[in-house]
């Protein structure tokens, strides 16, 4: 039972159609990723998906919710989190910072309390601290917990980035190309932490990749856009032997 | 002082005993996991170990079987350590880098029975060599992240399966854990320490409770630590350098000792803690001192002014302290202001404000380092040894910390020049032997005691010990003398100029050395005359260079202890052979 679902999903910007009629199925527990050259509207479908956009037409549903018409924190509510692809990160605040920053909806404490820091006010604190920390162990940041994000390398800050996204305590996580711009070590790294939020803390993954080899190796669900329409779907061996996308991508012969 | 000799009579598994009833409900241990401190009382301490050891009893770990400790420096490596020794066991600890083959020699070599280790890294090395490890019976792991595919193979163990079934077997024989701690003797083997061989496969000496205990009552009788005392453990525990402190100095003094959050945070998390006595290789020593430097270089003006005037002060008055002179009262005075005002809020900047000494060992380090720490405020001193004497046996004492030698043996400690020029020593922290090795043994250990170091020295006229080099490294020109390449080397490395130095001249005329400067230092030197360069290469065929490079030889040959010491000259200006040949 998939129960993340987009249905004939349009996106148009004036006569530009970012998708046209897309409809794409997520299972829960799996990584399924979203493959396709620049400019076919992964990151559209994702900001469809997280409410950035509304689709001009076509619905998305998730566990029978209606998120079309959804702004992006109810989206997050609903446990849906994302990271991005060009870091969207307080670059001026420490890691830890950051990450307790993207708590936010969960401090439900009054200005008074926040003010002289006391009852409910420190107890949410901690609670957020530890969930935070939780996410630190297991993206290991702990050497760059108090370090300025500015001041990191590429890498992490894409690691600092995902960990954001996994503070929210999703249900599904949104990755835009988290691989982008990073060394081979880096992207062995990721694939890792990628792995672990499927196994260890069964979320379900989707991303959105430019690298072909890493989707192909760790993806449960492949589905490939090209010029905002679905040109194929299914697994690596499908993908790999299904003639529109070798076309798309190699060009044709 | 008060006595604690009565301390050898115990295994280290009756000494924690002793420790939870004098002590039980002070801190012993501290982890950093999820950003907090984690504190583990004695009391804590004894249980997680009784928890282990009867747990390793209900798999079938008893009496000389052996347990494979590889582990980063987490709480959990002593509770399985002192677990497995409780029941009679011997632990080993095996490095986190070695590869699954030699691991898998390791294994066969010492009759290993269960691995613990600490997280999937490691697992997923041992279960390569699965095959080949036949007597193999469980491997425990710590850290449960990636192991979720191994749970339904019997093989594999998590550590909190391993307390349960200890617990359970608490319950059913509540005096089970207690007969087996009265059952250890001082003089069991209890850890396998493995020795760095140069050739094949390391050896693993056979370290006994009282070569431990020993070790650090003797070492703290030089250099007493409180009960409060902190220690950071993160150095490896395969090696001899953290189990002496753990095993040894903790256990013997009751200080308490932290576990650093990752490999990565170490330096960080000294920083909090603030340890009162650590012990490290020369690198760490090194790389603490250009941290300073390269603050102090990035730092303001009127910064760098007030260093430079009290580095200068505060090294007049380290040497007056290194050799137990008293200060004139001027620069007393001095040097007390450049403490107050500059010295020891830079030490606290590095988190070494507390400590009351620290120790280097392992490979020398050059003298103007301990001026350097000595002058900040830093007691750091040279300790000389081996794992075969546990680690630690020469110390330097306070007020005679002379940076050529290694300073003196610690009481108890005997010390001999043989008639090939060998350092011998004599302790009760003398193993056993290395096992499966009898030959081996026999030219380690003499029958009556003494300890073969295999380094050349001699004791100078104070009574200190001076180290030259391996008694197999050491080379004789072709007149016969002999000079050794590393106590060469060193002197060169010394100079902040050279960086590498590697000496010829075996059964040659005269010594020579292939130079390695400094890119950073020297580069430095450069840009500060106005000398443009562009890469290493360049930097180095440089004239203005090579004088360098001359004058500082020169410098170090006119200070050589024997006119055949001296490294051959060859003046380039007049592309001749520079007079100092022999």
């Amino acid at each position: 039972m998939p129960n993340l679902i987009v249905s004939d999903v349009t996106l148009t910007f004036g006569g530009l159609h970012a998708l046209s009629s897309v409809n794409l199925e997520i299972q829960p527990g799996l990584i399924t990723s979203v493959i396709g050259p620049n400019g076919a509207g992964k990151t559209s479908l994702l900001n469809c998906i997280s409410g950035f956009y509304h689709p001009t037409s076509g619905e998305i549903h998730y566990k029978d919710r209606r998120l079309t018409k959804l702004a992006p924190h109810h989206v997050s509510k609903l446990g849906i989190s994302r990271a991005f692809q060009n870091l969207e990160l307080f670059s001026g605040l420490s890691v830890l910072d950051n990450l307790m920053l993207a708590r936010h909806k969960d401090l439900s404490y009054s200005l008074l309390h926040a003010v002289f820091f006391f009852g409910k006010a420190a107890r949410v604190e901690a609670e957020n601290r530890e969930n935070v920390e939780r996410v630190i162990d297991f993206m290991e940041l702990e050497p760059y917990r108090k370090q300025i994000v500015g001041n990191l390398s590429y890498g992490v800050q894409k690691r600092v980035e995902v960990a954001r996204a996994l503070t929210l305590e999703p249900e599904v996580i949104l990755l835009d190309e988290p691989m982008a711009g990073m060394n081979v070590e880096e992207k062995e790294d990721m694939v890792r932490f990628i792995f672990d939020i499927k196994k260890e803390w069964e979320i379900t993954v989707v991303i959105v990749e430019h690298d072909l080899g890493v989707v192909m190796d760790i993806s449960d669900q492949i589905y490939v856009l090209d010029f905002g329409e679905v040109i194929g779907s299914g697994n690596a061996d499908q993908i790999a032997s299904n003639p529109r996308v070798v076309e798309a991508y190699i060009g044709e012969e | 002082m008060e006595n604690r000799d009565h301390l050898l009579q115990y295994s280290i598994p009756q000494l924690l005993r002793w420790r939870v009833k004098t002590s039980g409900n002070q801190t012993a241990l501290r982890e950093k996991d999820f950003g907090r401190w984690i504190p583990y009382s004695w009391n804590e301490y004894y249980d997680y170990t009784r928890r282990a050891s009867l747990g390793l009893k209900q798999i079938g770990f008893g009496r000389q079987d052996k347990i494979a400790l590889i582990c980063d420096n987490i709480p959990e490596v002593l509770f399985v350590a002192i677990g497995a020794q409780a029941a009679g066991g011997i632990s080993a600890g095996i490095y986190q880098t070695t590869l699954p083959d030699e691991i898998a020699q390791i294994i066969d070599y010492l009759e290993i029975s269960v691995v613990f280790c600490s997280d999937q890294e490691q697992v997923d090395k041992v279960l390569e060599i699965r095959e080949r490890i036949p007597n193999v019976k469980r491997v425990i792991y710590e850290d449960p992240r990636g192991m979720r595919g191994y749970r339904s193979d019997q093989w594999f163990m998590s550590i909190a399966d391993l307390y349960a079934l200890g617990d359970q077997a608490h319950q059913n024989d509540p005096g089970a854990f207690e007969n087996m701690v009265d059952e250890g003797r001082p003089d069991d083997v209890c850890h396998l320490c493995l020795t760095s061989g140069t050739t094949g496969l390391p050896k693993g000496a056979m370290m006994t409770h009282r070569n431990y205990i020993n070790m650090g009552l003797r070492l703290t009788e030089v250099d007493p630590l409180a009960a409060t005392d902190e220690y950071v453990s993160f150095l490896p525990f395969a090696w001899i350098g953290e189990q002496m402190n753990s095993f040894g100095v903790a256990m013997a003094t009751g200080i308490a000792i932290n576990f650093p959050e990752s490999v990565e945070t170490a330096m960080a998390d000294l920083k909090e803690i603030g340890p009162h006595f650590m012990f490290g290789a020369p690198r760490i020593y090194e790389t603490i001192r250009s941290q300073i430097w390269l603050k102090i270089d990035e730092s303001y003006r009127f910064n760098k002014l007030c260093y430079n005037f009290f580095m200068k002060i505060g090294e007049k008055a380290a040497h007056y302290r290194m050799t137990g002179r008293s200060k004139p009262p001027v620069l007393g005075v001095l040097s007390w202001l450049g403490s107050v005002l500059m010295f020891r809020p830079l030490v606290n900047q590095m988190g070494l404000s507390r400590l009351r000494r620290a120790y280097t060992g392992g490979a020398a380090l050059g003298p103007e380092l301990f001026t350097f720490y000595q002058a900040i405020g830093v007691n750091l001193k040279q300790i000389y040894g081996q794992t075969e004497i546990t680690g630690i046996a020469y110390v330097h004492r306070d007020g005679e910390v002379h940076p050529e030698t290694v300073g003196k043996p610690l009481p108890g400690t005997e010390c001999m020049i043989s008639d090939q020029g060998e350092i011998l020593s004599r302790s009760a922290s003398v193993p056993k032997g290395y096992y499966k090795a009898p030959e081996k043994t026999a030219e380690l250990i003499e029958p009556d005691g003494w300890l073969h170091s295999g380094d050349a020295g001699y004791i100078n006229e104070n009574g200190h010990l001076v180290v030259i080099d391996r008694v197999s490294d050491v080379m004789h020109n072709s007149r016969g003398e002999m000079f050794s390449p590393m106590f060469l080397e060193n002197r060169l490395k010394f100079s902040p100029y050279i960086k590498e130095a590697v000496i010829f001249g075996d059964q040659q005329d005269y010594v020579s050395a292939l130079i390695n400067i400094d890119p950073i230092v020297v580069g430095k030197w450069a840009e500060d005359r106005g000398i443009s360069f562009s890469t290493f290469m360049d930097l180095s065929a440089k004239p203005e260079v090579a004088d360098l490079v001359y004058r500082e030889i020169a410098r170090i040959n006119a200070n050589a202890e024997q006119p055949h010491f001296r490294s051959c000259l060859w003046d380039h200006r007049v592309s001749g052979c520079y007079s100092r040949r022999p």
